[in-house]
């Protein structure tokens, strides 16, 4: 074994010669390129979280030894970053607008979103794949696009600086991906439960709700968890539509980075705490995300 | 597709989506298209001026450069994230407690917020408090991205692709898992090699997953805005300035609606252009199947 | 209201693109429309049709505006027919 590493060809050719059998040489190949391929896959994986691991690092440092050298442990151990977040109230107030504005918007989503996907799966309507195009260009357009009469838009009807504000904005694209994920997991499900359902007596809400909505429950979590990613990030719209009240986590950063002149420990304590709601949410769909993945067309 | 049934009482399901989508996209859009014929002072002055904005925009020299970087830049992004997420997912493990580990570490970058991940890249990148930024000098680069055009388009780029390769990755990683075990055996038996196996067992299985993939990469490339705003704020100069950055700076900085309305509008058309093309053969696509 | 700017021939504009959804909306119920192939290089339906003949308008529209400085009420017959002859014949 230790030879055939340093010499592999001629130690291959030896082995044809010897008649030895075929697949425990193929085996050693496909475990040769399964060991490699975990190799690059903890490689990626720690370049990956390199940037992340690095911000964690900030955080617990004072701000005096961020700027005295780099080290890749903080040598004076530090939680006063988080301290002073948590005891300051324009700090995590933003985090709890956040998270109001996007549960908010979960909801609203999946609501408008589960009949609209099962329409799209199962019927035939008057302009149906227009309708689904037209909202898959809503997903796809930029928000710089929409930013300019948005800030009057929600002026106007008396809703700017709220949260069902920037939820409302935020729909104009989770709803579409949220119609776009669903329908992927509806069309999966055999029309014959619906068909059997409404033999049986059910009528469509009763159907819909005590049959149809479990066998999806996935999905409806995958989606959930989708319609949180993409409005947990996005910045541009939360920041235009709100200015004291709703102001979100994203926003308040910016802000008081530029106020008191890069308090670097501060930003990256903000950071790390932005990281960890995705997190949790992740991990209760971590079996099912896969197919989320791919909107649940596989 | 053939079982569903003709029933136009269907649009009582989707009207609220219409209803809900409808508020946020047509007012706005209708309103821009307003603001984009007018020269707008304030809501009582202005004054109708027809196509003259649409002109200026589009003979705009400074958006053809956006417009040229945004599409380098796109294109760059896919060559590398494409055949870069493949690769991660054909490394993951398909099976047991490494995959589900593997997979929420992978989607990590995902559920970060664009601003906080511009600052990670932001402090990342300084030679004095950043890991990469220090190695570059280390290995003796003389590396800056807030003075450096070309070490700003790195920056940005490989945010990108820290960024987004994991949305690529998980697509191809869900693609894969759903080629049934019967195809490998088959492989096994006839002694397919590795690279056969890739090419006629799995790329073709990943041709609609990466469709979506490549259809999401590009739009959400082209509307990128947060990351280098926070990052690089466009610059130096203008040399990581893209449409969305162009467009928010003229409408919001200089407060130009008109011409900013007139700018959203072509920029609108190309997005809806490029989407109706990659919607139309997806939709082929599935009916061939 | 006030602060969507008005004006009439965005008023037109808006108020033409519905008149022609209910009218396609209309005749799809009358006649409902099957899918065909013409000389475009994809099988279509009248709304398919209409919404490739309107975006191509827009496009058509903007290189007027760009390019020309000929009046562009040329280049709204011009689409006019153009929508013509891919209603017909797309």
């Amino acid at each position: 074994m230790t030879q055939s590493s340093t010499t592999p060809i001629s130690h291959n050719s030896r082995v044809t010669k010897e008649q030895a059998p075929v697949h425990s040489r193929a085996e050693r190949k496909a475990r040769n390129a399964n060991i490699r391929g975990r190799f690059g896959l903890v490689l990626y994986v720690v370049l990956l979280l390199l940037p992340i691991y690095w911000l964690l690092n900030m955080s617990f440092k004072t701000n005096t030894e961020i700027l005295s050298g780099l080290s890749f442990f903080p040598a004076d151990f530090t939680l006063e970053n988080y301290a002073k977040i948590f005891s300051d109230s324009t700090w995590y107030m933003g985090y709890v607008n956040s998270i109001f504005y996007v549960s908010m918007n979960m909801v609203i989503s999946l609501l408008v979103a589960l009949p609209a996907a099962y329409a799209f799966s199962r019927y035939r309507f008057i302009g149906d794949k227009h309708m689904f195009f037209w909202l898959l260009s809503n997903r796809m357009a930029p928000p710089a696009v929409f930013l300019l009469p948005f800030f009057q838009l929600y002026s106007s009807v008396g809703l700017f600086d709220t949260h069902i504000a920037v939820a409302l904005a935020h729909c104009i694209f989770t709803v579409p991906l949220a119609v776009w994920i669903l329908e992927g997991f509806m069309s999966g499900v055999p029309r014959e439960i619906d068909e059997t359902a409404y033999i049986d007596g059910y009528s469509f809400p009763k159907f819909f709700v005590r049959i149809f909505i479990p066998l999806i429950r996935s999905g409806i979590g995958v989606t959930a968890f989708f319609c949180f990613m993409f409005s947990w990030v996005e910045l541009l719209l939360a920041r235009t539509l709100t200015s004291v009240e709703a102001k979100p986590i994203a926003a308040i950063m910016t802000r008081t980075v530029s106020a008191s002149g890069m308090d670097w420990g501060l930003l990256a304590a903000a950071g790390v705490l932005t990281i960890i709601p995705g997190m949790l949410v992740i991990y209760f769909v971590r079996n099912h995300v896969a197919k989320g993945f791919a909107l649940g067309r596989v | 597709m053939q079982t569903k049934v003709e029933n136009n009482k269907a649009w009582f399901l989707v009207m609220p989506v219409f209803l809900i989508v409808a508020f946020s996209a047509i007012i706005p859009l209708m309103t821009v298209v307003n603001y984009s014929v007018q020269d707008i002072f304030d809501p009582q002055t202005r004054y109708f001026v027809g196509t003259e904005w649409f002109k200026q925009v589009i003979l705009d020299s400074r958006l053809h450069e956006a417009l040229l970087r945004q599409f380098i830049y796109s294109l760059t992004i896919l060559t590398i994230e494409v055949p870069l997420g493949i690769c991660v997912a054909l490394m993951m493990p398909t099976k047991g407690r490494g995959a589900s580990i593997a997979l929420i570490l992978v989607a990590i970058p995902l559920l970060i917020p664009w601003n906080v991940v511009g600052t990670i890249w932001q402090i990342f990148g300084r030679a004095d408090i950043g890991l990469f930024g220090a190695f570059m000098s280390y290995i003796g680069v003389d590396y800056n991205y807030a003075s450096n055009p070309t070490d700003a388009w790195l920056t940005v780029v490989l945010m990108d692709v820290w960024h987004w390769t994991p949305l690529v990755a998980l697509l191809c990683y869900s693609g894969l898992r759903a080629i049934p075990e019967v195809y490998y055996q088959a492989a096994r038996i006839d002694r397919a090699s590795r690279w056969a196996v890739f090419r006629y067992i799995q790329l073709p299985k990943l041709t609609n997953v990466l469709i979506i993939g490549v259809l999401l990469r590009f739009m959400d490339s082209f509307m990128i805005y947060t990351e280098p705003f926070v990052l690089t704020g466009g610059g130096p100069g203008s040399s990581t300035t893209f449409l969305s950055q162009a467009l928010v700076q003229q409408a919001i900085g200089q407060f130009d609606l008109g011409p900013a309305a007139a700018f959203s509008l072509v920029y609108f058309l190309i997005i809806l252009l490029v989407c109706w093309v990659f919607y139309t053969t997806i939709m082929n696509m599935q009916k061939d199947k | 209201m006030a602060w969507m700017s008005w004006t009439l021939p965005t008023a037109l504009f808006f108020i033409g693109i519905g008149v022609i959804l209910v009218g396609m909306t209309t005749w799809q119920i009358l006649s409902p429309c099957v899918e065909r192939r013409g000389f475009l290089p994809l099988a279509t339906t009248r709304g398919d049709r209409l919404f490739i003949g309107l975006l191509s308008s827009a496009f058509i529209h903007l290189a007027f505006v760009a390019l020309t400085d000929v009046n562009i009420a040329v280049a709204t017959v011009l689409c006019a027919f153009w929508m013509l002859i891919l209603m017909r014949w797309g």
